[in-house]
C-alpha cells in the first residue's frame, strides 16, 4: 500500500463508524454543565470565567441586535478551539482539517449575516459595496471588486482554517520523520531537528487557538456591518 | 409483616433471593454471568442510561471535587488517545519501519 504524508487526513473507520464521529462528540463531553451551586468545581469555574470573558469581548463592537448571536458565536469558538487543540494529541483526528466541515461552518453563517443585512437595512448593506471617498471614474470597477470580495468571504473563511491546520499537521509529521530518520545517522542534527519540532509544536498550539478566534472574529465583523 | 411473624431462625435482608439481573456486576457469580448479560437493558434508552451512570460516576469522583487537579481531564485525554490509536490501527500498521516513506 503506497503511503503518503496526506494519509493522516483520511478519515479512518472502525466497524463502519468513522473516527470523525468520536472526534466531533468529544468536545461535548469535555465541558460540564453549570450547576446552581454557588461555588462549583475548578473546571466549571474556569469554563464559566472564560466564556463570560470571551462573550463580553466579542460583543463589545456589536449593538443590541447583535447580542442575539452571542450564544452561537461563543459556542462556535469553544467548539473550534477544542477541536483544534485535541487534534494536537498523538493519533487523534482533527475534523477541522476537512474542508467540508469548515465550509459547512463558514457558508451558512456568512450567508446569514448577508441576508440579515439585506432584509433589515438593504440600503446600508448595498452601500458597503462602495467605500467612502472613491473617485468617480473608479466607481464601476470598485463595485465589481467589492462584490467579488463579498462572495469570496465564505471561501476564505473555510479555506483559511483548513489550510492552517493541515499545513501545521503536515509540518509536524515531516519534521518528526526527519528527526526520527536522522537519529541513528547524525545525532547532533537530529537534536537540532528535535528542538525545531518542539518549537513547531508550540507554534501549532498557538495557531490552533488563533485560527479559531480569527474565524469567529471575522464572522462577528461581518455581522457588525450588517446587523 | 416481617417484624410481626416469628420464625425459627432470624431472617436477614441478605437471605432474600434477588433476581440475577438486578445484581451489581461484582456480586454476580461466574456461572450467572451469561444470564446477567442477557437480561440487561440493551435498548437505546438503557444504553444511554448506562452511559449516563458511568459518566456521573467519573465526573463526581474526579472532576466535581473542591480541589480537582489536572488528573481528571488528563485521564480522559489519555483514554481518548488510546481509543484513537485502536480505531486507526488498521490504517497505522502500514507505517512501520520503512526505508522510504
Amino acid at each position: 500500500m503506497v503511503l503518503s504524508f496526506f494519509d493522516q487526513f483520511m478519515s479512518p473507520s472502525y466497524l463502519g463508524i468513522p473516527l470523525m464521529a468520536l472526534a466531533l462528540i468529544l468536545p461535548w463531553t469535555l465541558y460540564p454543565k453549570p450547576t446552581s451551586q454557588w461555588i462549583s468545581n475548578r473546571v466549571l469555574t474556569l469554563q464559566g470565567w472564560f466564556i463570560n470573558r470571551f462573550t463580553q469581548q466579542l460583543m463589545l463592537p456589536l449593538g443590541r441586535k447583535g447580542h442575539k448571536w452571542a450564544l452561537l458565536l461563543t459556542s462556535l469558538m469553544v467548539f473550534l478551539i477544542t477541536l483544534n487543540m485535541l487534534g494536537l494529541l498523538p493519533y487523534t483526528f482533527t475534523p477541522t482539517t476537512q474542508l467540508s466541515l469548515n465550509m459547512g461552518f463558514a457558508v451558512p453563517l456568512w450567508l446569514a449575516t448577508v441576508l440579515i443585512g439585506m432584509r433589515n437595512q438593504p440600503t446600508i448593506a448595498l452601500g458597503h459595496l462602495l467605500p467612502e471617498g472613491t473617485p468617480t471614474p473608479l466607481i464601476p470597477v470598485l463595485i465589481i471588486i467589492e462584490t467579488i470580495s463579498l462572495f469570496i468571504r465564505p471561501i476564505a473563511l473555510g479555506v483559511r482554517l483548513t489550510a492552517n491546520l493541515t499545513a501545521g499537521h503536515l509540518l509536524i509529521q515531516l519534521i518528526a520523520t526527519a528527526a526520527f530518520v536522522l537519529a541513528p545517522l547524525m545525532p547532533t542534527v537530529a537534536l537540532l531537528t528535535a528542538t525545531l519540532l518542539l518549537l513547531l509544536t508550540l507554534l501549532e498550539v498557538a495557531v490552533a487557538m488563533i485560527q479559531a478566534y480569527v474565524f469567529v472574529l471575522l464572522l462577528s465583523l461581518y455581522l457588525q456591518e450588517n446587523v | 409483616m416481617i417484624l410481626g411473624c416469628k420464625l425459627s431462625a432470624p431472617v436477614k435482608m441478605a437471605d432474600r433471593p434477588v433476581p440475577i439481573v438486578e445484581k451489581r456486576l461484582l456480586d454476580v457469580k461466574l456461572g450467572e454471568l451469561v444470564t446477567w448479560i442477557g437480561g440487561r437493558d440493551a435498548t437505546p434508552n438503557g444504553i444511554f442510561a448506562a452511559l449516563r451512570r458511568g459518566h456521573d460516576r467519573y465526573y463526581n469522583k474526579y472532576i466535581n471535587v473542591k480541589k480537582g487537579g489536572i488528573g481528571g481531564i488528563a485521564m480522559l485525554l489519555v483514554g481518548y488517545v488510546a481509543i484513537s490509536y485502536l480505531w486507526e490501527y488498521d490504517h497505522i500498521k502500514h507505517d512501520r519501519w520503512r526505508k522510504y516513506h
